[in-house]
């Protein structure tokens, strides 16, 4: 049920390489055509999408709840989150499981993506800030682009984006 | 040995103790026959200092000295314990709490917390002179203690004081006892003019056991304290050990009895003597020669018998061997009560009930599978397992239940230095003391409840001469109820203040913005106007309460607690908060139902009955159902969380009660009872409405927890508050 991302051999070099030279890991994922990226550091797995409990009343951008070996883990949908459609449920859509640090503690959350491709590394110097205009998703969201492959990378701010506060605001 | 962790566990000791000293104060204003309390005030310092002497824990130890003498003079009467001495003692108990704090912080010893100390010294110091002749207390200095000339440099420094000969057990160290820790603490009681330390019995250097004490000490103490005082240092290593006393001014016979008595060479023990300032090299003399004379006549040496605490002066045997046999008595009877009583860490326990919550879901799960494969062994095997664990679970649970009460006696201090402090009279009432709930509710609840206290002493209870223009008593009461009430705990906090001023509430909401001028509210929508936020009619803002910040923080902290919280007033009579809450956060007895597939659970102690919910039953308008006669409300779960979808054509109903109040859920299935563990939402889902939380079912699917106060306010409408007013307004 729960297929866990496997690191290549190049990525397991570039991991490597990457302590030499201060650059960053991150998960690239798809969300309605666009390529993201979060910082590797706060996530711990990533599951096949199943099993969601709805919980009523909420906002569209909680899809639910999931039973996580034991633990109840809220999911976000990214995509209404930046106020986009609904994420559609295909073969490969993942969620996600993060673990964010909060003044008191620490939670697990989950974050519904299309689908994930790979580990990437990417250097301090190859990101640029976000552009002024662009993606219609929250300046603050993004902490910065980034070109790898000749694709455009859009690095996101976990802090900001999954911000337990603002979010809970939201709902109540 | 561990020093840091028994240094902790003095922490936690002296914190408890301090605690019983603090009630022990309180009561003794109450009660008639103030003995006891004193007994245990007294008792109670006496250990803190005490053992603190064993950490040399100096503050502590000079601070408590002078309280406990104070407490030693009240308990004998010969002080007797005014309302003044008793507001000095808890002062006392305050600063002391704050040496412990301070210890625990690892905080150096601060000049500021001396100066404190010594000031309450002062203050202490007419007490200790004879009572009630109050003479002119100096400034703070240290305390004033009758001079005496310094001993130390004297040559017959030894007369004057008490000597000590103690040769200590082999296991005194593998018993945790630290022989230098004896040394501080008799430091604490006087000053040591000289010391001796003897390690004449260690073996030689290949049979020496490094965990065996082979340390004699002989000591000029010079002190005030009584025999029985320097004894009962020993308390703890008498046993094995050889304790010597020679009281001052003791005659050289008695010396030389010393000598005869301990198992070094007469001579060097005499050297020892005379170095200590006890006896003149020339007495020394003359009485070894004696002794030897002695001995000859006697006709064998005789060692005097070792381990026997030899009686020297006038004093007479009895009573000491009767204090002997007293202390053990209650060694042995404290040994017995410690028996009962076990501390566990709060870690351990939580953990254990996590396990037992996870047992109770897998044993779910069992018996779903043994019920799903129809194999009537098997299935007979998990319900008896299933009943195990149920048992268990109670067991488990009960473990974390504490008495309400403790944290009502709280309150007593609480409410008679807030009394004091706005002048008025106030007498607490406390019912139900034994109330048991969670600790973590507990926990949570003493904030919330201090603050209702608070209010009620600061804004209730009218001040004096406005109680006696009413015609009241002058005292005014609080009264604190605890009662359990099916299934949930309920918790009542009453004042026979003045009431609540519905205009004044009114008033102040509209100047704050709360409610639209002209807008209709009922009386209880009135009153409900307090727990909105940033509301307070207090014109003053006082230390305690008047902040703004009050009552909606409260209600907010009873709604984490998954709990409810009601007003009841009565305008120059008083006021009552009414406190609901469920008697424990981890597991629950449920009953499931499922709306269009999506399990929920409702907690079992508030289902009174199910039934199917009929078409001649029900009047669609008005949401109302014909229960036998009764006229009872019904929501749909449907409706209610917008669950998309056509309801099946047989709908069921579960009724519920909440309170006073009863209501029909209506649901598409039922599925029964089960037990299951709480699992949170989470900080996410603070904001949710009508949900207590999640469980996960021997399925692996997550069924979520209804929220009934909260449902039943959501099928009336939503709070009855400003929502209710601006939308009537509008």
């Amino acid at each position: 049920m729960a297929e866990l991302i496997k690191f290549s051999k190049r990525q397991t070099q570039a991991l490597a390489a990457a302590k030499v030279e201060r650059r960053e890991q991150y998960l690239a994922f798809t969300l309605g055509g666009e390529t993201f990226a979060m910082d590797i550091r706060s996530i711990r797995e990533v599951i096949q999408f199943g099993g969601i409990t709805e919980v009523p009343l909420m906002p569209p951008f909680i899809r639910g709840v999931i039973n996580l070996r034991g633990s109840v883990v809220p999911v976000i949908d990214l995509s209404v989150r930046f106020g986009r459609q609904a994420t559609a449920v295909a073969h490969r859509t993942c969620i996600v499981i993060l673990e964010l640090t909060l003044g008191d503690g620490s939670a697990e959350l989950g974050v519904m993506v299309d689908n994930v491709s790979e580990v990437l590394s990417i250097g301090e110097g190859e990101i640029e800030p976000a552009p002024a205009f662009g993606s219609a998703i929250r300046s603050e969201f993004i902490a910065g682009v980034a070109t790898v492959s000749d694709r455009f990378v859009i690095l996101l701010d976990v802090d900001h984006v999954l911000s337990v506060d603002e979010m809970s605001a939201l709902i109540g | 040995m561990d020093l840091d962790r028994a240094k902790q566990t003095y922490i936690i000791e002296a914190r408890e103790l301090l605690d019983s000293m603090e009630e022990a104060l309180l009561a003794v204003e109450q009660e008639a026959d103030p003995q006891e309390p004193v007994n245990a005030m007294f008792r109670a310092v006496h250990t803190v200092k005490g053992s603190a002497g064993l950490f040399g824990l100096d503050a502590i130890v000079r601070f408590a000295h002078t309280v406990e003498s104070v407490l030693d003079r009240v308990r004998g009467h010969k002080t007797s314990l005014t309302g003044e001495l008793v507001g000095l003692m808890l002062e006392c108990h305050d600063h002391l709490a704050q040496l412990v704090a301070d210890i625990q912080q690892e905080a150096p010893e601060s000049a500021e917390a001396a100066q404190e100390g010594d000031r309450i010294l002062a203050r202490l110091a007419p007490f200790l002179a004879g009572g009630l002749a109050r003479t002119e207390v100096q400034a703070p200095e240290a305390l004033v203690v009758p001079a005496r000339p310094a001993l130390r440099g004297r040559p017959d420094a030894g007369r004057d004081c008490w000597h000590l000969s103690i040769r200590f057990s082999p296991d005194v160290l593998r018993n945790g006892m630290d022989p230098l820790s004896f040394v501080r603490y008799l430091a604490t009681l006087g000053e040591i003019v000289h010391l001796t330390p003897l390690f004449g019995t260690l073996p030689e250097r290949d049979s020496y056991d490094p965990e065996e004490c082979r340390l004699g000490l002989e000591i000029e103490l010079d002190t005030q304290a009584s025999r029985s005082t320097l004894e009962d240092v020993f308390e703890f290593v008498r046993d094995g050990s050889e304790i010597h006393l020679v009281p001052p001014n003791a005659k050289v016979e008695d010396y030389l009895q010393l000598i005869k008595a301990l198992p070094e060479e007469p001579a060097y023990l005499g050297e020892i003597l005379v170095a200590g300032g006890c006896l003149t090299a020339r007495e020394l003399e003359q009485a070894l020669r004696r002794q030897k004379a002695e001995t000859y006549a006697d006709g064998a040496v005789q060692g005097r018998m070792l381990g026997a605490i030899v009686i020297q002066d006038n004093a007479v045997p009895p009573p000491v061997v009767a204090a002997a046999l007293d202390k053990q008595k209650k060694v042995q009877e404290r040994q017995a009560q410690e028996l009962r009583v076990v501390k566990v860490s709060a870690e351990k326990l939580d953990r254990l009930v996590d396990l037992v919550g996870e047992l109770v879901i897998a044993g779910a799960s069992a018996q779903a599978r043994a019920g799903a494969a129809r194999e009537a062994g098997m299935l007979e095997a998990t319900v008896t397992v299933n009943k195990l664990v149920e048992e268990i679970r109670d067991n488990a649970l009960s473990l974390r239940m504490v008495q309400i009460g403790d944290t009502f006696n709280r309150f007593r201090r609480i409410v008679r230095d807030v009394s004091l402090e706005l002048g008025k009279t106030i007498e607490l009432q406390i019912h139900g003391a034994e109330t048991e709930l969670d600790k973590s509710i507990v926990e949570k609840l003493s904030d919330p409840l201090m603050h209702i206290v608070r209010n009620a002493i600061d804004h209730g209870i009218e001040p004096l001469e406005l109680r006696r223009a009413r015609g009241k008593p002058e005292a005014g009461t609080l009264a604190l109820q605890a009662a359990h009430d099916s299934g949930s705990i309920l918790i009542e906090v009453s004042d026979d203040g003045g009431g609540l001023d519905k205009e004044r509430i009114l008033a102040k909401a509209l100047e704050r913005g709360l409610v639209k001028p002209g807008a209709a509210l009922g009386d209880q929508e009135i009153i409900n106007l307090i727990f909105e936020p940033g509301f307070s009619t207090a014109d003053k803002v006082s230390d305690l309460s008047g902040r703004g910040v009050g009552m909606d923080v409260v209600r907010r902290n009873i709604d984490e607690l998954r709990g409810t919280i009601e007003v009841e007033t009565e305008p120059g009579l008083g006021t009552t908060l009414r406190l609901r809450l469920p008697l424990t956060l981890a597991i629950i007895d449920g009953f499931r139902v499922s709306v269009a597939g999506a399990s929920y659970v409702v907690p079992l102690d508030v289902v009174i009955e199910c039934l199917d919910l009929a078409p001649f039953l029900e009047s669609e308008r008005n949401h109302l159902v014909n229960l036998r006669g009764e006229v009872l409300p019904f929501l749909r779960l449907r409706e209610v969380f917008r669950i998309p979808g056509e309801p099946p054509a047989r709908e069921r109903v579960v009724v519920i009660q909440h309170g006073d109040q009863r209501c029909g859920i209506v649901v598409d299935c039922l599925h029964g009872e089960f037990q299951t563990v709480i699992k949170p939402l989470g900080r996410l889902f603070r904001g949710a409405r009508g949900l207590g939380g999640s469980t996960i079912l021997g399925t692996g699917e997550v069924a979520l927890i209804l929220d009934v106060a909260q449902m039943m306010q959501l099928a009336s409408g939503g709070r009855p508050s400003s929502r209710a007013a601006l939308a009537q307004s509008t």
